[in-house]
């Protein structure tokens, strides 16, 4: 059998090439960001990242459960980046989430949202 | 280079030869003694115990060579308690997996000697800012900054007993830490380490001078 290339399969060859690059460079961005997690979040808001931390046993509130759908639904990127960056001051909740703006930077904070989006199978708000 | 020279120097001025050789052969395999060169987020997870380059701005002599001789645990989950923890299995909070967290060899009396001696002679400058810590008493209010206001209890223990944190405990921070090296982490963690997981909380100096004078007050009971 012959195959010859038209235009529409070469459009269609730099449209998966663009979409593995993408899904390469999503997949990279959240590797980061689990590492990320891992050194700053996991302290308070777990290993299994539902707010058990190992630091959680000595907090007056509870630090957030980042597996609830429902609450992390609720709450839009701009709040969770605001969280992140400012500390829970920052979104009029507890002090006890302190601002990360001095270690992380707002890539860093983005792609830690992004990946709160898959860790609470919530959508981008 | 340099340090193993000091270290050289030292040794041969103190007669005590085989502790040099302890230090530098053995402390090495685990502290960096000179300030690393990649203070990356990787080299956070992969080294195996505290930097030590600056110990001489840090520590109390009169505690490394006590702690030295009876080593007891300063962070409950090593020095990444991210690969100490584990979660519970009943949804509390998560444990720490001992077995995750090697404990300190013991010195005798005369090695901690030479070694606190060596890790004293280790500064930096521009890190600690001598006279920061301005030694008024914190008041009323510095304990309740540490606990409440500030959380600082979230991550570092105050007392003993109380439950593993993944910062060091504060129990005995008053006999094991210098005043002026407080009052620096707490103003700028950063400062030591671009990627230490402490966060900067940007607190005014009239905090950072009373939780620093609080802090100067936990020692050990004897």
């Amino acid at each position: 059998m012959k195959f010859s290339l038209n235009m529409n399969h070469v459009y269609a060859l730099i449209a998966l090439g663009i979409a593995v690059c993408t899904t390469d460079a999503a997949k990279a961005d959240e590797a980061h960001a689990v590492k990320l997690y891992n050194t700053y979040c996991v302290q308070c808001h777990g290993v299994n990242r539902d707010g058990n931390g190992i630091n959680s046993a000595n907090m007056a509130v509870k630090p957030r459960d980042h597996t609830d759908t429902k609450a992390m639904g609720d709450t839009p990127d701009e709040t969770l980046f605001k969280a992140i960056k400012g500390g829970g001051l920052a979104v009029s909740k507890s002090v006890l989430m302190p601002k990360w703006e001095g270690v992380l930077n707002d890539d860093e904070i983005k792609e830690l949202v992004a990946y709160l989006r898959v860790v609470s199978k919530t959508t981008a708000k | 280079m340099r340090l193993r020279i000091l270290i050289a120097a030292l040794a041969a001025f103190s007669g005590a030869a085989h502790s040099a050789d302890l230090l530098s052969q053995q402390c090495v395999a685990c502290h960096a003694i000179t300030k690393p060169a990649n203070a990356s987020l990787e080299r956070l997870w992969d080294r195996k115990a505290p930097d030590l380059y600056y110990a001489g701005n840090k520590f109390n002599k009169p505690w490394l060579v006590s702690w030295l001789q009876n080593p007891t645990t300063l962070r409950a989950g090593g020095v990444m308690y991210s690969k100490a923890v584990k979660p519970s299995g009943d949804k509390t909070a998560d444990v720490i997996d001992a077995a995750q967290v090697p404990a300190h060899p013991k010195l005798s009396a005369a090695d901690a000697a030479t070694a606190a001696d060596l890790l004293m002679a280790l500064k930096v400058d521009g890190l600690v800012t001598p006279g920061a810590f301005k030694g008024e008493p914190g008041g009323p209010m510095a304990s309740m900054l540490f606990s409440k206001l500030r959380g600082c209890t979230s991550c570092h223990t105050a007392k003993a007993g109380d439950k593993p944190t993944s910062g060091p405990e504060m129990v005995t921070a008053g006999d094991r830490l210098q005043p002026d090296f407080v009052h620096a982490y707490v103003s700028n963690p950063q400062k030591f380490d671009a990627h230490v997981w402490m966060p900067s909380l940007g607190l005014t100096d009239g905090d950072v001078q009373k939780l620093t004078a609080y802090i100067s007050t936990l020692k050990e009971k004897k």
